[in-house]
């Protein structure tokens, strides 16, 4: 039992990481990754999301009716949608500027209600959470990936904090003459490279 | 002439799939074939007009006045889903063709972040009712465009050599990204 409940978390961390190995959930990672706070901002915004959704989904399986399911998950998510966009509002006020429109979307993410739908309407809570946290993380990690090699080739340093608790400032790094790249952080730069890091991911193989 | 220029920044310059990257999960899922992707054009066209029109009535008359404008998010998710249904019925009973040409790709639509985002914009961009049916049909115009073009480079890509690492999946994101630089020049336009 307690394997299982491991393997929930870490599946989420490599074998089954959102947006490389399953593909889903594309805006957010091609639109916010301009830099590695954005990517980690967004990444932890849609992880409390998923979370709390996967566990009052798991928990009221039994009372859901199959018929109008899909519909009873979307007001689950969209309340919870709703908790992250006020307390965003609230707390870290530049940070959802940054965000946008990007952050009531996270109502129509299909890994939230994939998940949902796939997992927590079907398994218990604590299997449910370890899911949750575990996709959420791996989609953070991924968001944050991207965001750090945009960011990294659009300016030629990382800077930023996440919810002011971690800070990083890393200067040029690579070295005074280089000339930052400016496509990395336009659109058409996010679906390059996201291909790119697609084909470096099939490099290594899954298992 | 106002109207002209609000097309012409939707569909071009501010592309949704190309710029703002809104609704890219469907553009990748159904661009494999030429067929499926004109599909899936067609009914956001149908239903993302049809929303914004809706929600925006919705947020001016409703929501605002009574100040619920909290509740955004979960009125407009609930608007979209009925409003799929009911397209979805209505169709199926009153023009079956057309029906049977969009069948699969509209409860799709429900989760097509596409159709939720321009909803949110305008209401964001306080826009007026006309505009705001304007700029709805003007993105979703984009979104076909888009689609229709990317479409018809991927069925060509089926029949190139693509190194294994970068095939399917990466090979059209990258695609993606040199259409997006050539609707890069449509930048300054508007």
């Amino acid at each position: 039992m307690a394997k299982s409940i491991a393997y929930e978390f870490t599946k989420g961390l490599w074998k089954d990481v959102p947006p490389f190995r399953l593909v889903l959930g594309l805006c957010p990672v091609l639109g916010v990754t301009t830099s590695l706070k954005n990517g980690i901002g967004m990444g932890l915004a849609t992880t409390f999301v998923l979370l709390c959704s996967n566990i009052l989904v798991s928990l009221l399986r039994k009372v859901i009716p199959a018929k109008v399911r899909i519909a009873c998950f979307i007001i689950i998510i969209a309340t919870f949608v709703i908790v992250v966009e006020q307390m965003m509002q609230a707390f870290a006020y530049p940070l959802f500027l940054d965000l946008g429109v990007f952050i009531p979307l996270i109502v129509v993410n299909c890994i939230v209600l994939g998940r949902a739908e796939a997992f927590a309407s079907k398994n218990g809570v604590i299997k449910s959470t370890a899911d949750g946290l575990g996709i959420g993380l791996g989609f953070t990690w991924a968001l944050g990936l991207l965001g750090a090699v945009r960011e990294l080739i659009g300016t030629g340093s990382l800077k930023g904090d996440v919810f002011g608790l971690i800070h990083w400032d890393v200067p040029n790094i690579f070295g005074a003459s280089f000339e930052p790249l400016g496509f990395a952080v336009q659109a058409p730069g996010a679906f390059v490279i996201l291909g790119l890091l697609l084909c470096a991911m099939n490099l290594i193989p899954s298992k | 002439m106002e109207y002209i220029e609000i097309i012409v920044a939707t569909i071009f310059v501010n592309n949704i799939l190309l710029a703002q990257f809104l609704g890219n999960c469907p553009f990748l899922g159904t661009s494999k074939k030429m067929e499926t992707a004109l599909g899936m054009a067609m009914a956001v066209i149908f239903v993302l007009v049809l929303a914004g029109v809706i929600t925006w009535l919705i947020y001016d008359y409703l929501l605002e006045p009574y100040k619920l404008v909290y509740l955004r998010t979960i009125a407009f998710i609930l608007v979209i889903a009925s409003l799929v249904q009911f397209v979805e019925m209505f169709l199926k009973k009153s023009i079956p063709a057309l029906y049977a040409g969009l069948g699969i790709f509209l409860p799709l639509i429900t989760t097509n972040c596409a159709v939720f985002g321009v909803c949110v914009l305008n209401i964001d961009k306080e826009l007026g009712f006309m505009p705001a049916l304007v700029t709805s049909f003007g993105y979703a115009s984009g979104f076909g465009l888009a689609l229709i073009i990317f479409a018809g480079l991927r069925e060509r890509i089926l029949l190139a050599r693509v190194p294994k690492p970068l095939q399917d999946t990466s090979i059209a994101l990258i695609t993606a990204g040199v259409i997006s630089l050539s609707f890069y020049a449509f930048r300054g336009m508007v």
